[in-house]
């Protein structure tokens, strides 16, 4: 088994995003620890980019400022290094296809493997584009998560029985960002899957409260949220810590 | 795996949402590409409505006054709306429209391809949105109410530097949040697959008339065919013709800003490297880590930090050659053709007419060179204007 199925070997998985290097590299590395405590069961950091088109507004502006505060590819390897010192659960590089090409893909997943990251998650790399970075994945065991979406249709069954690590299952049209209602069409594409796969499916886009995740959790392996964090993060800035602690574990609790 | 490709450039990277989209697009073009019907549809508009065939203008002042090749100038910027952009709309909103959906969204850099898109929108009655740069809006405000005045709403971006890549990324993000009866309708040769092909096809026309109407004048081909490269629309529709005939150098203009060696520059094959931005492998403006740069030119059409990956494959091969073309010198093409033509240009053509005048006295005066003038200067007056210090508001 690899390390990202441990990730939902505890109840429903909670998965927590935060946008690395956002206010600073201190406090993300200061957070990861925090969050792992607090129950979440993989983190996903984001590696900020210039242009996220899969972005809303709220991670939109923290991949701003963490450029900004200068945080580069690099500077995020050496940072998730140290904290592999003491954090367990699996780690996840979530970023665009620019800045792993522009580094190099096999140097890249070369440093992935080597600071204990175990997998990335690419929206700007679909199925049919797997290629691109697929065999440099396997020749340093890093995981290639896909997605699907409710408009994937015809194409659910063919990712899900490649997929490896989890099934991102994305919940409704358009961008990261929190929504106050959610659909359910997610849990017919979810079924679909589950007819070929026994990878795990979790759910994300627009999931901020307790309540959304339990409804969530009810169709699928696990849920993850990103842009609520990274609010709290803008909000609290570098004293984000017990706001998200309390976050993360309400969470979880809500999932359980 | 291949599809969409160009040697290894171009690709599908789009997010997942946006996937169904891009293959119901491929399958419904390549369904109505051989349709008669459809063919015979766009062709009444492009001659009835877009005013096509554009006309071939021999540049007798300009030719004399260089003293080298036969110039001539294809007049993109007679066109209905005023540039090239109508010719790839037309073809794309009646595609959307045969497969029914109810609204076009598209980005607009200089405001060519919003006007273009607003228009269209307009006369088949579509619902229309348009993106701009903020930066744009206030570049190009005649253009903003233009479109109002056609119908489409303007959103205004303001997200990273407000020029046109950001207005791409945020129709990106508007289609995938209403997919179902919206067609973006990508204004140039870029994008993830089909757009690239789509709109070169729509373009081609271009080309195949400058070839019979060089032909018609001249009994022979051009030698030498420029245009302006921003993503590359009129370029790859000027060119695309005169790919299989190797006498023809095919020569794209990119805007240099304030020159290759300064920051303030978008000219992405002198100054960028292979990357996977906008859905598609090709040459980026970027930084060591990916970054996208924030690109600069004059011309908000030409301000883009990409190029459409046929033009990469182009490049990678040869077959076309790319220059760097500053502000300062597109600024004098601009007055140069006002003053020798009576033709006002685009400042991005005008990125094209600068490279003619480099080019033609190296030339002999039995060769032949054709300017494409994708679009006219109107727009550009006031800008100009202050580019030269006079206060002037539209």
């Amino acid at each position: 088994m690899n390390n990202i199925k441990q990730a939902f070997q505890n109840g429903k998985a909670f998965i927590a995003f935060l946008t690395g290097g956002d206010p600073d590299l201190a406090t993300t590395e200061a957070l990861i620890p925090v969050m792992e405590t607090a129950g979440a069961d993989l983190i996903e950091i984001g590696i900020p980019f210039s242009d996220p088109i899969a972005e809303g507004p709220v991670i939109q502006a923290a991949s701003e400022r963490a450029l900004a505060a200068g945080c580069t590819v690099d500077r995020l390897f050496d940072m998730v290094a140290r904290v592999r010192k003491t954090v367990k659960i699996p780690l996840l590089f979530m970023t665009y296809a620019n800045p792993i090409f522009a580094y190099g893909a096999e140097r890249f997943m070369k440093r992935c493997r080597d600071c204990g990251i175990d997998g990335i998650i690419v929206p700007d790399v679909p199925f049919e584009e797997r290629e691109e970075f697929q065999s440099v994945c396997r020749a340093y065991g890093i995981t290639q998560i896909f997605l699907v979406s409710p408009t994937s249709q015809k194409r659910v069954a063919e990712i899900a029985r490649e997929s490896e690590g989890f099934l991102y299952c994305v919940s409704s049209l358009g961008v990261t960002g929190v929504r106050t209602e959610l659909q359910d069409n997610i849990a017919e594409i979810i079924r679909t899957a589950k007819k070929v796969t026994d990878t795990p499916c979790a759910i994300g886009f627009g999931i901020s409260t307790p309540e959304q995740a339990a409804h969530m959790a009810s169709y699928a392996d696990g849920v993850i949220v990103g842009s609520a964090i990274v609010s709290l993060i803008a909000e609290h800035g570098r004293n984000s810590a017990d706001a998200v602690r309390d976050y993360v574990a309400s969470m979880k609790n809500a999932i359980s | 795996m291949k599809k969409g490709r160009f040697l290894d450039f171009g690709g599908q990277y789009a997010p997942e949402t946006m996937m169904s989209a891009l293959n119901e697009l491929e399958d419904a073009y390549e369904r109505y590409r051989a349709d008669p019907g459809f063919r015979d549809e766009l062709s009444a508009l492009l001659r009835d409505y877009a005013g096509r065939p554009s006309r071939l203008t021999f540049a007798e002042k300009m030719t004399r006054d260089l003293g080298g090749a036969k110039i001539y100038l294809k007049r993109e910027d007679l066109n209905h709306t005023g540039s090239h952009k109508i010719n790839n709309v037309l073809g794309q909103v009646l595609l959307a429209k045969k497969m029914g959906k109810t609204r076009v969204i598209a980005e607009t850099g200089a405001g060519q391809h919003g006007v273009a898109t607003a228009t269209v929108a307009a006369l088949m009655n579509m619902e229309c949105e348009i993106f701009m740069g903020e930066e744009d809006t206030k570049r190009q405000a005649l253009n903003v109410y233009r479109m109002n005045l056609l119908g489409a709403k303007v959103h205004a971006v303001t997200s990273g530097t407000g020029t046109l890549k950001d207005a791409v990324n945020e129709t990106m993000r508007e289609w995938v949040s209403r997919i179902a009866d919206t067609h973006y309708v990508l204004g140039s040769v870029m994008g993830p697959h089909p757009f690239p092909t789509i709109v070169r096809d729509f373009q081609k026309i271009i080309g195949e008339e400058i070839r019979r109407q060089v032909f018609r004048a001249e009994g022979r081909l051009p030698d030498a065919v420029i245009a302006c490269v921003g993503g590359g629309s009129n370029a790859m529709g000027a060119f695309y013709d005169f790919l299989n005939y190797p006498t023809v150098r095919l020569i794209g203009c990119e805007a240099a800003g304030r020159g290759i060696h300064t920051p303030e520059t978008a000219a992405t094959i002198a100054t960028g490297k292979l990357g996977i931005f906008h859905g598609m492998k090709s040459y980026f403006c970027q930084d060591e880590y990916g970054q996208i740069a924030p690109v600069y030119s004059i011309s908000a059409g030409l301000d883009y930090p990409g190029i459409g990956p046929e033009h990469a494959m182009l490049y990678a091969s040869g077959r076309a050659e790319y220059v760097p073309v500053t502000d300062d010198e597109a600024v004098a093409a601009f007055r140069y053709l006002s003053r020798m033509e009576g033709i006002i240009p685009a400042i991005e053509s005008a990125h094209a007419v600068a490279y003619a005048m480099r080019l033609a006295p190296e030339m002999r005066p039995d060769q032949i060179l054709v300017v494409n003038l994708s679009g006219r200067g109107d727009k550009d007056v006031a800008a100009i204007a202050r580019y030269q210090g006079v206060e002037l508001y539209e």
